[in-house]
């Protein structure tokens, strides 16, 4: 596997109006590595996500993907169609939950689609609610559908924002197994962002915290949880109130 | 009344043809117009939303009128020799179909939620895919618009009549049959014009009610 980076920020400045600033000085997210982003909610791990998803573009800094600017506004489709992401709040399409499976790799005409859709319905345990309209679907179930139309996709990035947010713990298990699988049979690049440090510690090969916008420090998991180098760091992953 | 039943279904086809011909010029001009009102953010927006909605309004003879005075011989549109025609027919309830199939497009697009074209983008989808998905979203309020410029067009009488002069087996149409029946005093005839009227709405609608229920727009 290439060891230099897939995403590469430098001096990235990202504010929405007055009231917050996102700073990420430096930051490298690792070919075929799962990069756990914990932060309390509103730190900015979902703006960071988006500028990972092409989907904003920073007020300052410079972002590039496999050795190229990466410029949202000028994103080339070949590009934006090598990485997605799971939103937070998925808006799912009206139709059935096979036909919001299918979306992503109808959109890229690909010809053996069915038996992606149906392998990967299969593996999140979608096939009792496959034939339902996704009007008739629990949060929990919108957020698997969310992560199946990613998933089948099959990525060179995976951007997900709290994508088990609401699901039961045996979903949990399920949904990080199958990601797990992703990562290792493809080699994909996941970018997680949750609240859960149990999770994070379970899935990330590296962590990193963000607090009111900045980015406190970034760790391989293990040394993340044992011996961080930032006090709030320390202090965030014992529980206490940092922010 | 034995003349009637041979006038009747030149009459009732007739008001098809004009009414169907408006209604797909409109949708044609009105659907892009309503979609990309939707979509986009500029100034002035608001103001032209509520131009668009008074469009709603908008009195068919003032229309008619307009279009007579555009048409007539010394009108700056008499070289198109439509007055007393179909087509002048046809213009005008295009002129009053259209603020609705903009309109009602336009807020039906704009009630997709804004979010949902990141969350399109981010799974691959192009611009035009990305809007084409939008325009599905919102089918089903682009088939109402469809279904109220087509109630507008074929229940209209003050524009058509002014600028088709309602002349027997060339421009008349249900709407103005009726006038003409009603003030002659026969209104057995005129009676089963506006019972056909009414049908022809009501099966236009259960059409749509069918086809939005149906897996044709699932």
């Amino acid at each position: 596997m290439r060891d230099d980076p897939l995403y590469r920020l430098r001096g990235i400045r990202q504010s929405h109006g007055t009231d917050f600033c996102l700073c990420v000085p430096q930051l490298d997210v690792m070919r075929g590595e799962v990069l756990g982003l914990l932060g309390p909610t509103g730190a900015g791990k979902t703006t960071l996500l988006r500028l990972l998803a092409g989907l904003t573009t920073p007020n300052d800094g410079d972002i590039r993907f496999d050795n190229a600017p990466f410029v949202a506004s000028d994103l080339p489709l070949g590009t934006r169609r090598r990485l997605t992401m799971v939103h937070q709040s998925p808006i799912l399409l009206t139709g059935t939950v096979r036909l919001n499976v299918r979306y992503g790799l109808q959109l890229r005409g690909q010809r053996d689609a069915e038996r992606k859709v149906e392998r990967t319905i299969d593996r999140l345990g979608l096939n009792k609610i496959a034939s339902q309209t996704a009007r008739s679907l629990s949060g929990g179930q919108c957020q698997l559908v969310a992560l199946a139309r990613a998933l089948v996709i099959e990525p060179d990035v995976l951007l997900l924002d709290e994508p088990t947010a609401h699901l039961d713990p045996a979903h949990v298990a399920v949904v990080e197994e199958t990601i797990r699988q992703l990562q290792q049979e493809r080699g994909t690049a996941i970018v997680w962002a949750t609240h859960n440090l149990f999770q994070t510690r379970r899935v990330a090969t590296r962590a990193a915290l963000i607090l009111s916008g900045a980015l406190v420090e970034t760790a391989p998991t293990e040394e993340f949880f044992t011996r961080p180098a930032d006090p709030r760091t320390a202090d965030f992953v014992q529980g206490r109130m940092v922010y | 009344m034995p003349w009637a039943v041979n006038e009747f279904w030149p009459i009732l086809m007739l008001s098809l043809w004009v009414s169907g011909a408006a209604v797909l010029l409109s949708s044609i001009i009105g659907i892009p117009c309503g979609i990309w009102l939707g979509l986009s953010h500029f100034r002035g927006k608001r103001l032209l939303a509520a131009v668009i909605h008074t469009g709603l309004a908008l009195p068919p003879v003032v229309v008619g009128l307009v279009l007579y005075i555009l048409l007539s011989r010394s009108g700056p549109l008499a070289f198109l020799g439509w007055l007393f025609t179909l087509e002048a027919m046809i213009a005008a309830q295009t002129i009053l179909a259209l603020p609705f199939v903009i309109g009602i497009t336009m807020s039906s697009v704009a009630a997709v939620p804004a979010e949902l074209s990141a969350q399109l983008r981010s799974l691959g989808a192009s611009g035009w895919q990305c809007r084409w998905t939008i325009l599905r979203e919102a089918r089903y309020g682009v088939v109402l618009a469809v279904a109220a410029a087509f109630g507008r067009s074929i229940s209209e009488v003050g524009a058509v009549l002014i600028v088709g002069g309602n002349i027997r087996g060339h421009t008349r149409v249900l709407t103005t049959a009726v006038v003409l029946e009603t003030g002659k005093g026969d209104f057995a005839f005129a009676l089963s014009l506006g019972g056909a009227l009414l049908l022809l709405a009501l099966s236009i609608n259960l059409l749509i009610v069918r086809l939005q229920g149906s897996r044709l727009l699932s």
